[in-house]
């Protein structure tokens, strides 16, 4: 039966080397329709006629937008486009059909508000979608936190103690919350109170893109306290001396500092002859309000540079 | 050898022809295109789109209705009727006998498409008077919308080749509906790790991709496909038939008819 | 060369979900069927008959063993163009008519067109369907169907024709016309592989047979040389009504009709009955041997095991 065999073998091989090819075929048509299976996403952007295609599946399809949310913010995030703009539709419309998607409330609350390159920038719709979800979940505690911490972020220290408060009082909930609503209550703008925000971010988020997002931000925050502390050894160094210090070095020497000063990239520090102390690299070094070299106009904002 | 895997085309041909099935779902499906025309007279400015993203739907879905009820016939129902032994008493090869079914059914389903296209071009026309040169999209669209009843004939045939008529249909109907999400298949893939990651992976990448092979949105909008895309679409449908061809003959090939 | 030729021939099947047992639906078979001849594949249901037909026609793969047709290998395209196959209870594809099936099947096998149209019709005149080649097969009743299909076995000309029980379906007008079919197949110097488990046709027909029970083969040869082995018998008939005790004694199967005596035994006490009768002075009306019937030895092969299936002499089914 040779002849079988034969035409065995031929549909065996010819099995094994289409399947390649149309693995690479497929990798092809990725790069040739970048842009366009999202606008197909969204082809139906209205969550009202989505819910109702959905003939009853409307977890499993929640849980494609979700998806496909991740995946938009993944792939924006890391090549760097800046345009979020299909990110609230998303977020809306996996919400619209399943309202107990957590981390979508979550993911909305950190990127639709942050500004671009790192979010959509429209904390308005942030803040509509996570009281939507407080509306559907009004005990669980993570929404107010995710509330109150977009309030915060738009400096209105009030509503965001104010959410923080609502949220302490839901059985179970964290106490650090409590701890918050007080902080932003009394020493809004502090350092100090964004520090507490962005470390109970990180201690307590799940998802990778928004640790590191909070992870920043804590740089940026230990950055501007650096330099607060050099800047006052310098005015320290001039009350001793008279002028200011030409260096670290001067400061080193006058038993100021221990050591030239490094940023938490493992930069040195940069001193102006106004005893102006700032980062050396402040295009790559994003959220970072007080040590920046005097004038600084970013050609763009800085963005969160992809995690290693 | 042509002229036997010809035959047994034409054959094919002939028996969905003559099967009621096929005069029913076309009808369906123009009443269909009927009902978009009057959709778009009641939203103005949108007949064109509503037209041909119904009338595109349609066809796409009917033809893949199609596809499953005639294609899990194919092998099965032969099988299970006993009419195969008397063509594989001759000198027909079983490889041939697959190929002739495949062109058989994906011919039918071309004239199956032509006849629903010019229903759709039809409506168009009514509906707006005119043609014009974006509406080359719909060609388009239409083209690939026949390459995916090639990828689901051969998918039928695949599964006709070893399981009964009804898990056939269950079989390929799943595969057409986890093509549809392939590209969001391989977004899972993406978020798991280890082993869930590569099963999901490969999972994703031997499930046809057919939302690469959707463009009634762009059509409807008037919007040009690029010609990149018409070559890897054609490749890649082309290349993966092949593929399910070749597992059908290798299964079809190597076991005994009860 | 043989027309068809088996060595070892063997099916196993493994039966079951979870722990499979093999069964085997046929031991290795050696057979070899000349040219020319027609060989009956006898044996009652379950033997083992469309097993082996389904392993020549290349339909379920040989657990064991080799076979050639026309000295050409089982998958081997030349050699199906020249042989015709009629599966058990036919079923062809009923939206096509007996004219349209032939040309399809007569086209698979590599007749041309032309050809086609000149034989189509003859075929169907043989076959007895003449005035059915326009009907859609779905018309066509059970023996119409069977007639049809013995058509598309022979329209091609083979040199040899597989039948499987060709006679199912049809009544006693039917058989009979196949039966002359067949022997016409012969007389065009064809070979014929036919099964079947009615008796008398396989008797009628074939030059030899081969027997079948269970899987294994019992028995091949010529009608006659298979029943020889059998005691073989004499009738004995006078007149009169009286039979001779010394008769009765021998153990002959006495019957009395009428004013004659008819018995029945063992051809070597022949010349013992003739004796006795012109002894007792009784008239002699005839001496005849007993053709001992297939019958008979299908049962003697068969031991007790009658109950399946087995036709009785005479075609009653």
């Amino acid at each position: 039966m040779s002849r079988s065999r034969d035409v065995r073998r031929i549909a065996a091989v010819l099995l094994v080397f289409c399947l390649t090819v149309s693995a690479l075929l497929l990798r092809q048509l990725d790069r040739v329709r970048s842009g366009a299976t999202l606008r197909e996403f969204l082809y139906i952007s209205s969550p009202k006629l989505v819910k109702r295609l959905s003939l009853g599946y409307e977890g499993l399809l929640a849980d494609i937008y979700w998806t496909r949310a991740v995946q938009y913010y993944g792939g924006t995030f890391h090549t760097g486009g800046g345009n979020y703009e299909l990110l609230w539709p998303l977020l809306n419309i996996t919400t619209q059909l399943d309202p107990h998607i957590f981390p979508a409330y979550e993911y909305g609350a950190t990127f639709l508000s942050a500004k671009p390159p790192n979010g959509a920038g429209i904390p308005e719709k942030a803040i509509e979608l996570v009281e939507y979800g407080i509306q559907h979940n009004p005990d669980n505690w993570r929404l107010y936190y995710d509330l109150g911490y977009i309030h915060y972020d738009r400096k209105d220290y009030s509503k965001a103690a104010d959410a923080w408060e609502r949220g302490s009082r839901v059985p179970n909930a964290h106490p650090f919350l409590k701890i918050l609503a007080a902080q932003a209550a009394q020493h809004g703008g502090e350092a100090e109170t964004a520090r507490i925000l962005w470390s109970s971010v990180y201690d307590t988020t799940h998802d990778k893109n928004i640790r590191l997002n909070a992870i920043w931000h804590l740089r940026a925050l230990k950055a501007d306290q650096d330099a607060t502390e050099v800047e006052k050894g310098v005015q320290l160094y001039r009350q001793k001396t008279g002028n200011y210090p030409q260096s670290f070095r001067d400061l080193v020497r006058a038993g100021i500092l221990r050591g030239v000063p490094v940023d938490p990239l493992g930069n040195e520090y940069q001193l102006d002859s106004q005893g102006h102390v700032f980062i050396a690299d402040p295009d790559n070094f994003p959220f970072v309000e007080k040590a920046l070299p005097p004038g600084f106009v970013p050609r763009t904002i800085p963005r969160i540079p992809p995690a290693k | 050898m042509n002229s036997r895997i010809y035959n047994i085309a034409a054959n094919t041909f002939r028996e969905a022809v003559r099967d009621r099935v096929l005069y029913n779902l076309i009808a369906f499906a123009l009443l269909l295109t009927g009902a978009a025309v009057l959709v778009g007279q009641i939203s103005i400015d949108i007949e064109r789109l509503v037209v041909i993203n119904l009338g595109l739907t349609a066809v796409s879905l009917f033809g893949v209705v199609i596809a499953i009820f005639i294609g899990i016939g194919l092998v099965s129902k032969e099988i299970d009727k006993r009419t195969l032994y008397t063509v594989l008493s001759r000198p027909v090869r079983r490889w041939e006998f697959i190929a002739g079914k495949f062109f058989g059914l994906t011919g039918t389903l071309v004239v199956n498409t032509l006849c629903m296209a010019a229903g759709v071009f039809a409506s168009l026309l009514y509906v707006s008077g005119h043609l014009q040169g974006s509406d080359r999209g719909v060609v388009v669209a239409l083209y690939f919308i026949v390459l995916q009843f090639a990828i689901i004939t051969a998918v039928a045939l695949f599964f006709s080749s070893f399981s009964s008529p009804l898990l056939s249909a269950v079989f390929t109907f799943a595969f057409f509906v986890i093509g549809s999400f392939a590209e969001d298949l391989r977004g899972f893939a993406h978020m798991t790790h280890g082993i869930t990651q590569w099963l999901a992976t490969a999972a994703a990448y031997v499930v046809p991709n057919f939302s690469a092979l959707n463009v009634i949105n762009q059509a409807a909008h008037g919007e040009a496909i690029a010609s990149q895309l018409i070559t890897y679409n054609t490749a890649y449908a082309l290349v993966y038939a092949l593929a399910a061809l070749s597992a059908a003959t290798l299964i079809f090939d190597s076991r005994s008819l009860k | 060369m043989a027309a068809i030729e088996t060595l070892g021939l063997e099916k196993t099947y493994s039966v079951g979900f979870w722990r499979k047992r093999p069964k085997r639906a046929l031991h290795p078979l050696d057979l070899t069927v000349e040219e020319g001849e027609i060989l009956g594949f006898l044996g009652p249901n379950g033997a083992g008959k469309t097993t082996t037909l389904k392993m020549l026609m290349g339909l379920v793969f040989p657990s064991g063993g080799t076979a050639r047709i026309l000295g050409m290998e089982l998958d081997d395209p030349r050699m199906k163009a020249q042989i015709g196959f009629l599966p058990e209870q036919p079923y062809f594809y009923d939206y096509l008519t007996g004219r349209e099936l032939l040309r399809y099947y007569g086209k698979l096998s590599g007749m041309d067109s032309a050809t086609l149209t000149r034989k189509i019709d003859p075929a169907l005149e043989r076959v007895g369907l003449r005035d059915a080649g326009h009907l859609q097969l779905r018309k066509f009743s059970k023996g119409m169907l069977q007639r049809v299909g013995i058509a598309q076995a022979i329209l091609h000309d083979p040199k040899v024709v597989f039948l499987d029980e060709p006679m199912s379906g049809l009544d006693p007008m039917g058989r009979r016309e196949v039966r002359t079919l067949i022997e016409g197949l012969k007389a065009e110097g064809k070979t014929v592989f036919f099964s079947t488990h009615i008796l008398s046709d396989a008797e009628a027909l074939c030059d030899r047979v081969a027997i079948i029970h269970q899987g294994k083969l019992r028995g091949v040869g010529a009608v006659e040389e298979l029943t020889a082995g059998v005691t073989a018998q004499v009738e004995i008939v006078w007149a009169g009504t009286s039979i001779p005790a010394s008769l009765r004694a021998l153990g002959a199967d006495c019957h009395v009709a009428g004013d004659t005596v008819r018995a029945v035994l063992g051809a070597g006490h022949q010349d013992v009955v003739l004796e006795t009768l012109k002894s007792e002075k009784l008239r002699l009306i005839s001496v005849i041997p007993v053709r001992t019937s297939l019958e008979e030895y299908f049962v003697a092969q068969l031991g007790t095991d009658t109950s399946v299936g087995v036709t009785q002499v005479g075609g009653q089914q």
